[in-house]
C-alpha cells in the first residue's frame, strides 16, 4: 500500500505529521448546562418527574393536609387510572412516530363489546371480557396494517378509525346503557378494576394497580428485551431500521395490535371506574393520553422518551386538576396551566435534540 | 491475487419499467482481495450492489457464493449467508447507543430464565463485544458504549457502521462510498479500515466515486458501464485516465476481465 502511495499518489504525503487521531470518543469536557441537556437526553422522563414531585410538593405547602393526605393522593391515582392506561398505549404508537388518535374510541367500543355481549347475547362475563379484547386487537390491526403495509399516514388511518369505530359504537349499542345494579348483580367480573385495597385512608382501586404494573411491565419491555429496541429504532428512523434488519413492519403491525389490546384492558378497567357500561363515556380520552404522552417528553417525532414519562404526565395533570380543585379555582386554570405545560414539553424536546453534532 | 471465486454473479438483469439497470451484468469477488466497483452514475452499479446484498432481487441470472447458487430475497438472507453492507446512509438509529446499533437485529439474549421466558437482553455482553470490535478496528478509546450515535462525527458514525459489518461479515463486506462524507484525514482513516479487513482474510467490495482511493487500495476495479461490467482490471496495469476512459465509453478495454 505504502508502495503505490509513493509511486503513484502522494498528495496525501503531507498529512503524515498531522494528527491521526479520527474517531476517537473521549468525551469534550462538558459545561454544566451540556451535562443537564446531556442527563435529560439519556432520561428523558427526569423533567415530568421533577415537576410532578414539585407539583405534588407545592399543593401540599398550599392545602396542607387537604391535599397531603393518603385519600387525596390516592384518589389522583384513581381519576388518572383509565388515561394513564391509554397513554401507556398512545406512548408505544407515538414512540414508532405514529400517533393513535382512535385509543378512546376502541377503548369504548371494548368495554361495550364487553357489557352487550354478557347482557344482550347471555355469555359468561369472562368469554365476553375476551371477545372485548379480540375487538380491540381487530382495530388494532387494521389499524397497522393500514399504517404498515398500505403505508398510509398514521394521523389519517387513526382519524378515519376514531370515526368508524365510535359510530360502530353508537350503531351496536343502540346508545344503551348497561346500569350499574345490574352488572354487579349479574357479571361483576366487568366490574373487576373497580375493587379496591384499603390502607387507612389510602384507596388503590385494582384499576390503579393495573395502569402501574402496565407501565412497569411496558418500561421493562422497552428497554430490556430486542422488540423493544427495535420499536425505538423504527420510530427514529424507519428506513435504516430496515436496512439493519429489523422487521419494520411485522414490529409496527405488533405495536398497533398492541395498542389496541391496551385500550381493551382501559375499557374494562372503564367500567370498573363509571361501574355502568356507556357509550358515550370517555370522550375526552384521546387528547388526555396525547397530553400525557406530551407532557411526559416523549417526542412525537418519534423514537425518544420512556414510557414512564407518560404515567408522570398523566399524574401531573391528576395532581394539577385535584390540587387546583381543592383551592377552589375555577377549573379552566387547569385548563390553562396544561396548555402551557405542553407547550413548555415541546420546546424541551426541540432543546434535547439539538444536542447532536 | 488467485484466491478461489467468493461471490459471483452471471448475467444479471433488472428492469426497472423500461429503464434496464443490468443488463446481463458479471461479477467476481475473489477471497482475501479488495475490489473496487467503479461507474459512472447511472451506469447500474448500486442496483449491482443492491442485488448482491439482497435489498433488490433480479430478474434473470444467478448469483454463487462459493460456488453455490444463492438467492437474496432479503438484506437479512444476505446477512444470514456472511454478506454485510455498510450502506451510504450508514443505516444507524441516531437516537439509539453505540452497542444498540451494533447488535440492531441481532440481539443476544440472556441465557436461562431471564432469558427464555422474560427475553432479556444481555446488555453486559454486547457491550463489551461491541467494545471488543471497536479496539481491535483501532477505533478506541471509547468511554461510553452507550452513548447515542448522534454524538458522534461523521467518521465516528462511520467507523461504527464498519465495525459492524466486520464483526458480523463472515465472508463479504460490501461499503457503499463510504468516503463519499468525510475529510481527508477522516478518509484515510477509513481507508486503513478496509485494508485492516483485508489483511484479516476478509474480501470487500468497495463502491466509491474517489479515484485515488479506488487506486490505492483496490487488487482489482470492476468497471461498470450501461449496466454491464465494461472490464475488470488491475490498478497497476491501468491509469487512472484510462480506468474513467473505460467508465465513459471513450477506451474500449482490450480484454472483457481480468
Amino acid at each position: 500500500m505504502s508502495k503505490t502511495e509513493s509511486s503513484k499518489q502522494s498528495y496525501e504525503g503531507v498529512l503524515a505529521g498531522s494528527s491521526a487521531e479520527v474517531a476517537q470518543f473521549i468525551p469534550e469536557r462538558r459545561s454544566v448546562l451540556k451535562s443537564i441537556q446531556h442527563a435529560l437526553h439519556v432520561n428523558p422522563a427526569l423533567i415530568p418527574l421533577f415537576i410532578l414531585i414539585g407539583s405534588v410538593m407545592g399543593f401540599g405547602l398550599l392545602l396542607g393536609g387537604r391535599f397531603f393526605s393518603p385519600f387525596s393522593l390516592t384518589l389522583i391515582l384513581q381519576q388518572v387510572a383509565i388515561v394513564g392506561v391509554v397513554a401507556a398505549a398512545q406512548s408505544l404508537v407515538i414512540l414508532t412516530k405514529g400517533i393513535d388518535l382512535s385509543v378512546g374510541a376502541i377503548m369504548v367500543l371494548s368495554s361495550v363489546v364487553m357489557g352487550q355481549f354478557t347482557f344482550r347475547y347471555g355469555f359468561p362475563a369472562e368469554l365476553a371480557i375476551l371477545c372485548g379484547f379480540a375487538v380491540g386487537a381487530l382495530c388494532g390491526l387494521i389499524n397497522g396494517v393500514l399504517v404498515a403495509v398500505v403505508k398510509l399516514p398514521p394521523f389519517i388511518v387513526t382519524l378515519g378509525m376514531w370515526q368508524i369505530v365510535l359510530a360502530s359504537n353508537f350503531l351496536y349499542s343502540r346508545n344503551e346503557t348497561i346500569r350499574s345494579q345490574d352488572i354487579q348483580a349479574q357479571a361483576p367480573a366487568l366490574q373487576f378494576f373497580g375493587e379496591s385495597l384499603r390502607f387507612g385512608g389510602a384507596v388503590l382501586t385494582f384499576g390503579v394497580i393495573a395502569m402501574v404494573v402496565l407501565v412497569g411491565v411496558l418500561s421493562y419491555v422497552l428497554s430490556n428485551t430486542a422488540w423493544g429496541r427495535h420499536v425505538y429504532a423504527v420510530g427514529d428512523d424507519a428506513e435504516a431500521a430496515q436496512l439493519a434488519g429489523v422487521r419494520v413492519k411485522r414490529t409496527l403491525i405488533s405495536v398497533y395490535v398492541l395498542s389496541g389490546l391496551i385500550c381493551a384492558l382501559a375499557g374494562w378497567v372503564l367500567i370498573g371506574r363509571i361501574g355502568s357500561v356507556s357509550p358515550t363515556a370517555g370522550q375526552f380520552t384521546n387528547i388526555e393520553s396525547i397530553t400525557a404522552v406530551v407532557i411526559g417528553g416523549i417526542s412525537l417525532f418519534g423514537g425518544r422518551g420512556s414510557i414512564l414519562g407518560a404515567l408522570f404526565g398523566a399524574l401531573i395533570v391528576g395532581v394539577f386538576g385535584l390540587g387546583l380543585r381543592l383551592m377552589g379555582t375555577d377549573p379552566q386554570w387547569t385548563y390553562l396551566m396544561i396548555g402551557v405545560l405542553i407547550i413548555l414539553a415541546v420546546a424541551l424536546d426541540q432543546w434535547i435534540r439539538r444536542i447532536s453534532a | 491475487m488467485s484466491g478461489e471465486v467468493i461471490l459471483q454473479a452471471r448475467g444479471l438483469v433488472k428492469r426497472f419499467g423500461r429503464v434496464v439497470a443490468l443488463d446481463h451484468a458479471d461479477f467476481e469477488l475473489k477471497a482475501g482481495e479488495v475490489l473496487a466497483v467503479i461507474g459512472d452514475n447511472g451506469a447500474g452499479k448500486s442496483t449491482l450492489i443492491k442485488t448482491l446484498s439482497g435489498a433488490m432481487i433480479p430478474d434473470e441470472g444467478e448469483i454463487l457464493l462459493e460456488g453455490r447458487k444463492a438467492q437474496f430475497n432479503s438484506p437479512m438472507a444476505a446477512r444470514a449467508a456472511g454478506i454485510e453492507t455498510v450502506y451510504q446512509n450508514l443505516a444507524l438509529s441516531p437516537a439509539l447507543s453505540i452497542a444498540d446499533n451494533m447488535f440492531m437485529g441481532r440481539e443476544i439474549r440472556r441465557s436461562g430464565v431471564m432469558g427464555k421466558v422474560f427475553r432479556a437482553l444481555d446488555k453486559r455482553t454486547m457491550d463489551k463485544l461491541a467494545r471488543d470490535k471497536l479496539s481491535e478496528l483501532g477505533l478506541m478509546t471509547i468511554q461510553n458504549i452507550r452513548q447515542p450515535v448522534e454524538t458522534l462525527s461523521g467518521g465516528q458514525r462511520q467507523g461504527v457502521a464498519v465495525a459492524r459489518a466486520a464483526a458480523f461479515g463472515s465472508r463479504v463486506v460490501i461499503l457503499d462510498e463510504p468516503t463519499a462524507a468525510l475529510g481527508v484525514k477522516e478518509s484515510r482513516k477509513v481507508l486503513d479500515l478496509i485494508l485492516g479487513l483485508r489483511e484479516r482474510g476478509l474480501p470487500v467490495v468497495l463502491i466509491s466515486h474517489n479515484m485515488p482511493h479506488v487506486f490505492e487500495v483496490a487488487d482489482r476495479i470492476h468497471i461498470h458501464r450501461l449496466g454491464r461490467r465494461a472490464a475488470l482490471i488491475k490498478p497497476n496495469e491501468y491509469s487512472m485516465s484510462d480506468a474513467v476512459a473505460i467508465m465513459t465509453g471513450a477506451m474500449t478495454p482490450n480484454a472483457g476481465a481480468g
